[in-house]
This record gives C-alpha cells, sequence and structure tokens, in this order.
C-alpha cells in the first residue's frame, strides 16, 4: 500500500494539460507529407513511387493541363514519396491535424501547364504511371452488401444542434475494429492512459453500441466484417455519430479494391468525420472526436 | 558426419526426386506427393526437425502443377530444410499431415480455402479463413483469380461443434467484444461458470494481404508487410526484407543491423509492457496498469524521436534502415533507457506482491508443455510452457549473433508463467539496446539494392514479441514477387487458447486471452 502511495507520488502528473491537442509532434516525426508548390513542378514521380492512391495525376491533353492530387485520406504516412522526388519538393515535418468532415477537404490539388511539365527531365508520362482513382471521385456514402439493413431515415437529418447540446459534456464511444491491422486500436487504446487521459473530458469507452452515441470506426472494412458493423450501427441509438478513424477507414488504405475488403468505412454506413493516419496520432484522434461535437476546428 | 540430405536419400531413394538450389540457409528437395507423410515423420521422429509451416503456390504457369513448401527447422545446424511437392491440377488433393501433426491442421485448411487443394484424411475439414458467404470454386490464391475481384455472397451457416448434456449452455463472444481489440468470435461451452470447450471462429480481418503482394515492387511488399499487425509492424517488416535481400543477394550493412536490433527489441518492450498493463487491468488491478501504460507511452514518443513513428513504421527499408542515430542522440537514447528500467523495475516489484493480482494469475490458463509441443507453439507462450525455442538463438538473423542475452524459460504454463517470461524478456531487451548501442560499428546504413533473382524462394524470420514470424517469397521467371506467404505468431498460437482455458471460469477467459496476447489481424491476414 504505501509502496504504491510512494510510487504514485513520486512520478507525480503525467497527464499532459488539455492544450495538448494543437501541441505540434515531437521532433523527429515524420507525419504526414507535405508538398512545396513552389518547388515541385508536377513530373509525377512521386506518383509512381505512391503505394496506394493518395498521388494520382491526370493528364487532359485537350487543356493542356496536369492535375497532381495528394489525398490524405488514401495516405499511409509510408514516406516513399519523398526519396522519389527529384526536387525535394516533399517534406515530412510530424503533419498531423488533419481531421475532416469530408473527403474532398483531405485533397490537395496542383494544377501545371502540361508543356511545363513535359521540360522536366524528370518528367513520366501518364501511360507510365500505374493507374489509380483520382481522389476526388471518391463518393462518400455509398449503399454496401447489407444496406437494406441500416435505418436510412437517420441518414441527412439535421442533428448537428441536438448532437451538440445531447453530447456536449459527454460522450460514450464505442469502438469497432472492422478489419485493421490494430495500428489504430494501439492508439486509441492509448487514449485513455494517464498521458492523454480522454475520461476528463468526458470521453468514455463504452462496451457495448447500445450504450454508445459514436462509433469509431477502424480498418478498411472487411467482406467478413461488413455485416457486423452494420448490425452494430443499427444497434446504436440515435442520434449517433460515426468517425471513420484511420487511413483504412477513410479509403481502405493500402488494401484498397482488394477481394477481401469493403474500402473504406462509408461504403457501409454514413461517417460524419474522417481521420486521416496510419495510425493516426492520439491527438489527431482527439482532434476528429472534438471535430464531430464541434469542438474543435481544423487549422 | 552424413547430411541430413545423405541420410534422407538413402532411406528413401527415388522418393527425393531431386535437390533444387537453395538460397542462404535453406536446402531444397522435391519429392512425390504420396511420400510427404513418410519423409515429415522421418524428419521430425528421426532427424529431430521442427515442422514451421507450410505454403502453397500456384505454379502451373510455369510448371504445370500447383506446389507445395513444407518448412522445417533443423537448429542443431542452423539450417532450413525446404520439402518440395508438386500437385496436378487434375487431382487436386494431398495426404494430410494433421492426424500425426496436429499444428498442420490450420496450414492444410488455409491451402483448401484459399488454393482450392484438399487434405486427404484432415480431421476437420471446414472452412477456415473465408467465411460461408464465399461462394464454391473461388480461390483467390489461384492465378487465374482477380485480386480486385468483387465476389457475391451465397448463404452459409457455419457448424459449431457442440457440447450436449444437462445444465450445459453455449456463450457466443464476439466478433465485436466489449474492449477495444480486434474481432473474433469465441463459442464456449459452459457448464456454470466452468468451460468445458472453446472454439474460435477467426479470420474476420482476413484483407487478402498476401494476394495484394503479388507482383508488387519490393517497397509496396514492405509498406503491407507493415501493416499486418499493427502492434508488430517492425517484426513483420525486417522478416519481410530479410527475405527480399536473400532474394535480391542484398548485403545489408552491419551499422544498419544493429540498428535493427534496437528497434526491433523496442518494438517488444512496448509490447510487453501493454500486456502486463493488461493482464493488470484485467484482474482490476488499476495501478500496474497505468504505471506501465505510462511507460509504454514514454516508448511510444522514443519510438517516434529515433525512428520517426510511433509504431516504428517506415524505419527499416530495403537493405539497412531509414535513418541514423547520431552519437548525441546515442546517449540520450542510453539514458532514456536507464531511466525507463528503473521505472519499470518499482512497478513490477510492487505487483509481485499484490495478493489481488497473484491469486488470479496463478494457476489460471495452464497450457502444458505436451499440449504445446503437439501444436506448434512458439514465443513466450511456448517459453512458458517449458519449450525452450527462440529464433534469436536457435536461427541467429542480423546483429543477433554478435550479442550475447538470455532466454527465459518457465515450466508452469499458467498465467503466471507468462507474465514473468516477458518480464524477463523486457530486462533482456534493456541489455540488447543497450549493448548494440555501444557496439554499433560506424558504416553505412543501407546496401546496393539489387534486382531479385528469378524462380526462387526465400525464407525471412525474426522472433517478434509475440513469437517465430517467418515471411516466405518467390519470385516468377521475371523476377517479380508471385508468391508471398506470411506464417505470423498469432496463426500458430491461436489453437492454444483452446486448451489453455479449460476447465477455466469465464470470467478469467479475458486474463488467459491477454496472457497469450494474440494478434487477430496478424492470424487472419
Amino acid at each position: 500500500m504505501f509502496r504504491i502511495l510512494k510510487k504514485n507520488i513520486a512520478v507525480g502528473k503525467a497527464t499532459l494539460p488539455p492544450a495538448f491537442v494543437n501541441a505540434s509532434a515531437p521532433e523527429g516525426s515524420l507525419g504526414a507529407p507535405e508538398i512545396d508548390f513552389l518547388k515541385c513542378t508536377g513530373c509525377g514521380k512521386c506518383v509512381a513511387a505512391c503505394p496506394t492512391s493518395a498521388l494520382t495525376a491526370e493528364d487532359r491533353e485537350a487543356e493542356g493541363k496536369r492535375l497532381l492530387h495528394l489525398s490524405y485520406g488514401n495516405c499511409i504516412f509510408c514516406g516513399l514519396c519523398a526519396p522519389a522526388c527529384p526536387h525535394q519538393a516533399i517534406s515530412f515535418k510530424g503533419k498531423f491535424d488533419l481531421a475532416a468532415k469530408t473527403k474532398k477537404e483531405l485533397v490537395r490539388k496542383l494544377s501545371f501547364s502540361l508543356s511545363g511539365c513535359r521540360k522536366d527531365a524528370a518528367f513520366v508520362t501518364s501511360s507510365a504511371l500505374p493507374v489509380k482513382k483520382m481522389a476526388e471521385e471518391a463518393p462518400g456514402f455509398a449503399q454496401g452488401d447489407f444496406a437494406d439493413r441500416i435505418p436510412m431515415r437517420e441518414i441527412g437529418s439535421k442533428l448537428k444542434e441536438k448532437i451538440k447540446r445531447l453530447f456536449g459534456r459527454s460522450l460514450h464511444i464505442r469502438e469497432v475494429d472492422a478489419g485493421s491491422c490494430n495500428g489504430c486500436e494501439v492508439e486509441i487504446v492509448n487514449l485513455s492512459n494517464p498521458v492523454y487521459d480522454a475520461e476528463r473530458f468526458g470521453i468514455h469507452f463504452v462496451a457495448s453500441p447500445r450504450h454508445a452515441d459514436m462509433l469509431l470506426v477502424t480498418g478498411p472494412v472487411t467482406r467478413q466484417m461488413e455485416l457486423a458493423l452494420v448490425k452494430t450501427y443499427a444497434a446504436a441509438p440515435s442520434p449517433k455519430l460515426v468517425v471513420a478513424c484511420g487511413s483504412c477507414a477513410v479509403s481502405g488504405g493500402i488494401f484498397e479494391g482488394n477481394y477481401a475488403t469493403v474500402g473504406g468505412v462509408d461504403r457501409v454506413v454514413p461517417v460524419d468525420i474522417y481521420i486521416p493516419g496510419c495510425p493516426p496520432r492520439p491527438e489527431a484522434i482527439f482532434q476528429g472526436i472534438f471535430l464531430a461535437l464541434d469542438k474543435f476546428r481544423a487549422k | 558426419m552424413k547430411t541430413a540430405l545423405e541420410i534422407l536419400r538413402e532411406r528413401f531413394g527415388d522418393a527425393i526426386r531431386k535437390d533444387l538450389k537453395g538460397l542462404a540457409k535453406q536446402s531444397h528437395i522435391l519429392v512425390t506427393k504420396n511420400e510427404i507423410v513418410e519423409i515429415t515423420i522421418f524428419l521430425v521422429q528421426n532427424l529431430r526437425m521442427r515442422f514451421l509451416f507450410l505454403s502453397g503456390s500456384d505454379t502451373r504457369k510455369e510448371n504445370g502443377a500447383f506446389t507445395l513448401h513444407y518448412i522445417f527447422s533443423y537448429a542443431q545446424q542452423d539450417e532450413f530444410l525446404v520439402v518440395e511437392t508438386r500437385i496436378e491440377e487434375k487431382d487436386p488433393s494431398f495426404l494430410s499431415l494433421s492426424p500425426f501433426l496436429p499444428q498442420a491442421n490450420w496450414q492444410e485448411r488455409e491451402i483448401q480455402d484459399l488454393l482450392g487443394l484438399i487434405p486427404k484424411g484432415h480431421p476437420d475439414p471446414r472452412r477456415l479463413v473465408l467465411h460461408e458467404d464465399w461462394p464454391e470454386g473461388l480461390f483467390p490464391l489461384r492465378k487465374d483469380f482477380k485480386f480486385q475481384a468483387k465476389i457475391p455472397r451465397q448463404k452459409g451457416e457455419y457448424a459449431f461443434e457442440r457440447v450436449e448434456g444437462e445444465g450445459i449452455f453455449e456463450i457466443p463472444v464476439g466478433p465485436v467484444h466489449a474492449g477495444i481489440i480486434e474481432p473474433g468470435h469465441f463459442r464456449f461451452s459452459a457448464a456454470g461458470e466452468s468451460i468445458l470447450k472453446l472454439e474460435i471462429r477467426h479470420f474476420y480481418t482476413h484483407k487478402g494481404t498476401e494476394k495484394s503482394g503479388e507482383g508488387r515492387s519490393p517497397a509496396h511488399l514492405l509498406c503491407l508487410a507493415e501493416r499486418i499487425s499493427g502492434d508488430n509492424s517492425l517484426a513483420h517488416v525486417v522478416a519481410c526484407a530479410q527475405a527480399l535481400e536473400t532474394l535480391a543477394q542484398i548485403d545489408v550493412p552491419p551499422r544498419a543491423q544493429f540498428l535493427r536490433v534496437v528497434f526491433l527489441e523496442l518494438e517488444r518492450l512496448h509490447n510487453h509492457m501493454s500486456d502486463i498493463a493488461g493482464i493488470s487491468l484485467d484482474v482490476g488491478f488499476s495501478f500496474g496498469a497505468s504505471q506501465l501504460m505510462r511507460v509504454k507511452e514514454t516508448l511510444l514518443r522514443l519510438n517516434e524521436q529515433v525512428a520517426g513513428t510511433r509504431l516504428l513504421r517506415s524505419a527499416v527499408p530495403l537493405g539497412g534502415v531509414r535513418a541514423d542515430i547520431s552519437e548525441a542522440r546515442k546517449q540520450w537514447l542510453m539514458e532514456q533507457i536507464k531511466k525507463i528500467k528503473e521505472d519499470f523495475e518499482k512497478t513490477i516489484q510492487i505487483l509481485w506482491q499484490v495478493d489481488s493480482l497473484m491469486d488470479r494469475i496463478e494457476t489460471t490458463g495452464i497450457l502444458k508443455k505436451e499440449i504445446a509441443e503437439t501444436l506448434g507453439a512458439v514465443g513466450p507462450a511456448a517459453r512458458a510452457s517449458g519449450i525452450d525455442r527462440d529464433l534469436r538463438r536457435d536461427h541467429p538473423y542480423g546483429a543477433y549473433k554478435d550479442l550475447f542475452f538470455m532466454i527465459p524459460v518457465f515450466s508452469d504454463g499458467d498465467v503466471e508463467s507468462r507474465m514473468k517470461v516477458k518480464v524477463q524478456e523486457i530486462y533482456q531487451s534493456f541489455k540488447l539496446i543497450y549493448d548494440a548501442l555501444r557496439a554499433m560499428p560506424q558504416g553505412s546504413l543501407r546496401g546496393e539494392i539489387k534486382p531479385l533473382i528469378p524462380s526462387q524462394s526465400a525464407l525471412g524470420y525474426v522472433e517478434s514479441p509475440r513469437g517465430e514470424c517467418f515471411h516466405w517469397i518467390s519470385t516468377d521467371g521475371h523476377g517479380k514477387i508471385s508468391r508471398w506467404k506470411v506464417q505470423s505468431p498469432s496463426f500458430a498460437n491461436w489453437p492454444l487458447i483452446e486448451y489453455a482455458v479449460l476447465e477455466n471460469i469465464v470470467p478469467d477467459f479475458p486474463l488467459i486471452n491477454k496472457s497469450l496476447n494474440l494478434s487477430y489481424s496478424g492470424n487472419d491476414r
């Protein structure tokens, strides 16, 4: 007993002050890629190196334009694009504050004149680039195999104000792993550790969807978890919020297009907030949860 | 002294069709399919080899048949024996090893589901990886199956094994669990509180990862490997990189080898911290949980500062490591490790004296040595049941051959033993990180990158925090990746839990589960 007290006193207060949500990542942290628009020539080398559809290029010959898109919702933060860039235009400086209410907000667009791009010695023609789906075309909620089991009347109703009023003080979250690699789970468990201490914000992880105000869903939604996710959604009382946590949950991430995955939570149930990251660090998950409650404004 | 190959040839003669050229420490033999059971029995019983895993691939284009690779460990000589056999498409069946080697059970059922080859004489031929709503006759690992295919669902129901009798009831748990853990289904048959039978039904997180890797570049494959099991990201990526480096004959510079050891042990530290914290939480002793979760957070932040990411992702590319640890950083890291060790030690000494914890973990979830041995247990679970087995010593890789460390083995097989193993391994990891940092030579961080050798196969292996992790990669005639088999420690260890819980009470199940700490995603892939 006394040893426990002694240890607790020796450790002191481990919890970060509430302002941590806006703090920057520690030095050395990679985080998300950022493109320096002044240095980028639109050559397309990074598109070839990107293992997901995070970086895409489209050549519009008629308009003489090349469109380059960086979608954080598809990005797995692997860092392969930075060394591929011949102009050092891509850097990783610990960026993580990316949570957004729509997938569109997660896309950074660049437009180049195609003839200008061709002048660069590093230019890669679009036919030599991997065929990828442009992030902008990614749909929001799409009905999946079990759409008939979702109570549809709830979708699109104006619940925002009500939610703010109802969940302003305390929020009960049911975490649903829809086929993640457990990286996101590691970080979600960390939300409750003494350093982040989610409970002080009234955030409580509950054991059943029937107690939940919010579903925090991870993973690309595997074919074999699709029904379980729909059932969990249907079991949560309305009004409810759905947060897609991690790049797999946003877009399918590196597992997109696979026979065994559906490719993102919004292909199965409607999503309110998207949190990119692989996995998102605890600060990023908090930002997403606060954004869902309109308590946090993304920069 | 005769080599294993010579002994085999003497004993089996014509059944051994030829030796194939093997890379690194692998010897390959091609045998006829009907002799495979006899040869395996001989290898295991007479030559004391250990069956590791079975990989099947669709090589119809190359040689007109499917190929099965049975991989054995010959620890006495630090060698691996790969027994290869061909299965013709017109007779897609092979003799099952499972009646003799129960550890082959899931291995063979996986091949049945994904490749459509039937293990003849298998005691339990139900579906495993693909659930019942997957249509008949579609096999994802066959080359004529497109990986983007959208497959319609069919009706089907999994048949659980039933225990019947007065007062016996079933408790279904999952796939969505009460805690923040991965999905899987557990079906208990209980009488009162006592568990009579547990049947696990997994593969809810099957993401077709192995199929996704086919035809990809090595860099892409490593990204996929990092996402097989999030908390063991680094172990998987190093195992995968080792297989690729063997296939491309890339020399990893010594400094990079030592840095990989530092990262691998940092990963073991945060995994084991979280396991012990979880055990403490599951018995309701929150002091231990919060102290150790705090230490884990310190470790994750440390990871981010030395490697760029909290889970050590992106730290290991092909041929070496991404970033260096500077001299100043090295000193800082050594100081941090010393502090964390003192912090951990104080907490753990308190834990061992708390009766409410010890009462719950002693004699709970006993896994007998014979059962662990028969089912091919690996990692801390095996070492807590008296099986002295660790790849870092038995098949030393990277810089481990230059470092000295102990391998803790306990024999009771209960939750307490598993916790003891992990606590001792944490101390060994502190020591290994310290020693590796001190012994680290100067030099480059990445070897020269070369293309993969065509039509070859190679094995990469790492003792991950959960146990032996193997990556088996084959290339086609153009040097492209044609098959990527991942044998994660969880795939080997999940069946153990069905035995460890017997005669325990249902409320102790979370504790037993936590003490084994298996990855669902690593298992399901």
